[in-house]
């Protein structure tokens, strides 16, 4: 098997199994204990959070461990529209259809039960969203923005540094999901400019079960978890201190290897997307063309069943997604397909390729191969 | 190693046929035809529930075999959905199993099993399956005649069966549970059921009046000899040898029991009688399958089952030009029920079948 589905999830690195394993069984200890135990707990805590900050460039005090992206980006959205509704008596939501659902589905039950207002922002043919579209949109009623820092599908790199400036300038929070960026893009949140940004272990090398969600200080939050004061009062329940140990080591290997990695990955990209454009006859590129993730490929195939298509790669030995990755054969063009314009006919035929790591020059190869006849006997079958 | 694709429906003779090959060492993957369901009802289709893909999920775990769904919603409704109801329009009780199989399983599901690469197609039919020496195969029975489902699969043909195991179908039904137990795979104990898989555990009037109201239209109630005897609420809602529910006038003192002997479509009219007028000496079926490729060169002697749960009934059988023949039977046959399909045995052997018009 070949895996060109690194977007999905990645493969823990060795480096970082290593760093989690004494932290079992061996320094067990519960943090927000008095004893030793707990005091060593709590020094790994302290340190991985020291580690977190110096590549978000923030105070570690700014730093929430979570149990992965989905859950920083709900404490993030209802968190901080709850604060600004008691505080200003903020009520709309501006977010965009591009959004992983982690943030589009907490903003329509924010709508549904709430008594929030969404605001669907609109997005270009790219599925890019732009400063003007969020200055037009925002005003003072605006309780947060939330816009994606890479598409998850599509790989497009929102301008969010410019978005975050608009915000600031409105005194309005921003949170970005930077679940799919962080693995390629620097995360920095002071160049970045950003209030709030969502991290996801699993993405870049380190363990699922675990995620951080950066709060900048003075950003005014209401924790989804309650219970006891753990990781500054904002989310309950005592941490898991080996998952974060090593989350923060993922994401310092990540930080120091940024440049190689991306640079491994964009030429196989690139060699994909040439290759498959060339190739396979009625296909388009999803996503921006430029301004996109180096190790993401995605296609939209005119006619072609998404779903039998992954399912032909998968039994030829290649693990591929798409747009509307569905295990219950129950397709429908996915949001992200729709909003960038795409009727169902190429909505449905949608291609991810997503290389990391462990991929080499003869994957793309052998994939590239194989590809055109398998869309072909997808047609075919259409 | 042949590559085989089992048809899976988290029930408990598939998930067996799938651990039966893997066992015999073939290279297995695992299909689950997503099925149409009414909108608002996907939970209670009896083939796809999501639950039923899940448990057929874990199946293909505990195998450690691959496992995909695939869609097949829309050629589902368009053309078993579409048979169902336009044969209750045209005044007919479809069987829209078969269709199902010739369509859905073993040309839909087949074409994309073929394109796995797949060498053979399997499903959980309690049916066998035999090489002749002329290189032909047969459809047998099954071993546990209480389950065979050869009925159904009368329309498949050699193209098919070529392609076809049926790996339960050796086995009575005990069995297969105790395998299924042995294997420890984790199928529910959930009963067999003979109903519609898209009827979502209803009534099939219910469905009819909810996705085709137009086609029930009141008439008369009338007997052989033209008298009228009440109305009916529409053709569709009555089956050839009900008696319940006709709410017919009281024609005289005598309290004989009335009963559906046909409907007639072009005058909207359902025809009822007493038990003496219920059963027939022949039928004529249509659209014929004869699945050893050729029809046979004259008349001759078959059992005959002209219903899933009917037991077989001894007859002539005179094959016609266009597909047709002429059934005689030895004994008079109640309920001959047009839209059903008669089939036709010799021993084990299920030689085809056709429509019953």
């Amino acid at each position: 098997m070949i895996y060109l589905d690194y977007a999905a999830t990645t493969p823990v690195d060795p480096r970082v199994l290593d760093v989690m394993l004494p932290y079992f069984s061996g320094t067990f200890g519960n943090p927000s204990s008095v004893h030793r135990y707990g005091q060593q707990a709590e020094a790994a805590l302290d340190s991985a959070r020291e580690t977190v900050a110096s590549v978000l460039n923030c105070r570690p005090d700014e730093v929430i461990f979570t149990s992965c992206g989905s859950e920083s980006d709900n404490l993030a959205l209802r968190g901080a529209a709850l604060a600004a509704r008691e505080r200003r008596g903020a009520r709309r939501i501006l977010t965009a259809r591009i959004e992983h659902h982690a943030v589009s589905r907490t903003a329509e039950q924010l709508e549904a039960y709430y008594g929030f207002q969404v605001e669907w922002l609109d997005v270009d043919a790219h599925g890019m969203v732009t400063p003007e579209a969020v200055e037009k949109a925002i005003d003072d009623g605006t309780a947060v923005v939330s816009v994606m820092y890479a598409n998850n599908e599509i790989g497009t790199i929102n301008p969010v540094a410019e978005i975050a400036a608009v915000c600031r300038q409105h005194g309005v929070p921003f949170h970005t999901d930077a679940v799919q960026a962080a693995g390629y893009l620097s995360v920095d949140v002071d160049a970045l400019g950003v209030d709030m940004l969502s991290l996801g272990g699993h993405k870049f090398y380190g363990p699922k079960g675990v995620g951080a969600l950066y709060v900048r200080k003075g950003t005014a939050l209401v924790p989804s978890q309650t219970g006891g004061g753990q990781e500054f009062g904002l989310r309950a329940g005592t941490q898991n201190v080996p998952y974060i140990v090593g989350f923060a080591e993922a994401l310092r290997l990540t930080a120091g290897e940024r440049e190689q990695r991306a640079a491994h990955v964009r030429s196989l990209r690139d060699k994909v997307i040439g290759t498959v454009l060339e190739e396979i006859p009625n296909s388009r590129l999803t996503g921006h063309p430029g301004q996109r993730l180096p190790n993401h490929a995605s296609f939209a195939i005119q006619g072609a069943d998404g779903n039998l298509l992954l399912t032909l790669l998968d039994a030829a030995g290649f693990a591929c997604s798409s747009g509307s990755a569905c295990k219950t054969g129950n397709p429908e063009p996915s949001e992200v397909m729709t909003a960038i314009g795409l009727s169902r006919e190429w909505g449905l035929g949608s291609l991810r390729v997503t290389l990391g790591s462990h991929s080499v020059p003869e994957h793309v190869e052998k994939f590239l191969e194989v590809l055109p006849a398998l869309v072909a006997k997808t047609r075919a079958l259409h | 190693m042949p590559k085989v694709v089992v048809a899976m429906s988290g029930g408990v003779d598939s998930s067996v046929a799938a651990a039966l090959l893997k066992q015999q060492g073939h290279d297995v993957i695992g299909m689950m035809l997503r099925l149409w369901s009414e909108p608002g009802k996907e939970d209670s289709n009896r083939c796809c529930t999501p639950d039923s893909m899940a448990l057929a999920r874990r199946v293909a775990a505990k195998l450690d075999i691959p496992f995909y769904v695939v869609d097949a919603k829309e050629v589902f409704r368009s053309t078993v959905v579409q048979y169902f109801l336009d044969g209750y329009a045209r005044g007919v009780t479809p069987n829209p199993c078969l269709v199902c199989n010739r369509h859905i399983r073993w040309e839909f599901l087949l074409d994309r099993a073929l394109a796995l690469g797949a060498d053979y197609m399997a499903t959980g039919h309690y049916v066998g399956l035999r090489e002749e020496p002329d290189g032909r195969f047969a459809l047998l029975r099954a071993v546990d005649r209480t389950k065979d489902q050869s009925y159904v699969l009368s329309v498949l043909r050699q193209e098919h069966l070529r392609r076809a195991l049926f790996p339960v179908g050796g086995y009575p039904k005990s069995e297969i549970r105790r395998i299924a137990a042995d294997f420890g795979l984790p199928v529910a104990r959930r009963a067999d059921s003979q109903d519609l898989c898209f009827l979502a555990g209803e009534d099939y009037r219910a469905f009819i009046r909810r996705n085709a109201p137009g086609i029930a239209r009141p008439g008369e109630i009338v007997t052989r000899d033209g008298t009228v005897l009440g109305e009916h609420q529409g053709l569709a809602y009555y089956t050839i040898g009900q008696r319940k529910g006709l709410a017919l006038r009281q024609i005289s003192a005598r309290s004989e029991p009335f009963y559906v002997l046909a409907k007639d479509a072009a005058s909207n009219t359902l025809v009822v009688g007493t038990a003496d007028e219920l059963g027939l000496r022949e039928l004529s079926v249509k659209d014929v399958n004869w699945i050893s490729g050729d029809a046979p060169d004259g008349p001759f002697r078959a059992e005959v089952k002209i219903r899933y749960t009917a037991r077989e009934a001894w007859a002539g059988v005179t094959p016609e030009n266009g597909g047709r023949a002429v059934v005689q039977f030895d004994e008079p046959q109640r309920d001959i029920t047009p839209g059903q399909a008669a089939v036709f045995y010799r021993g084990d052997v299920c030689l085809g079948g056709g429509t019953i018009v």
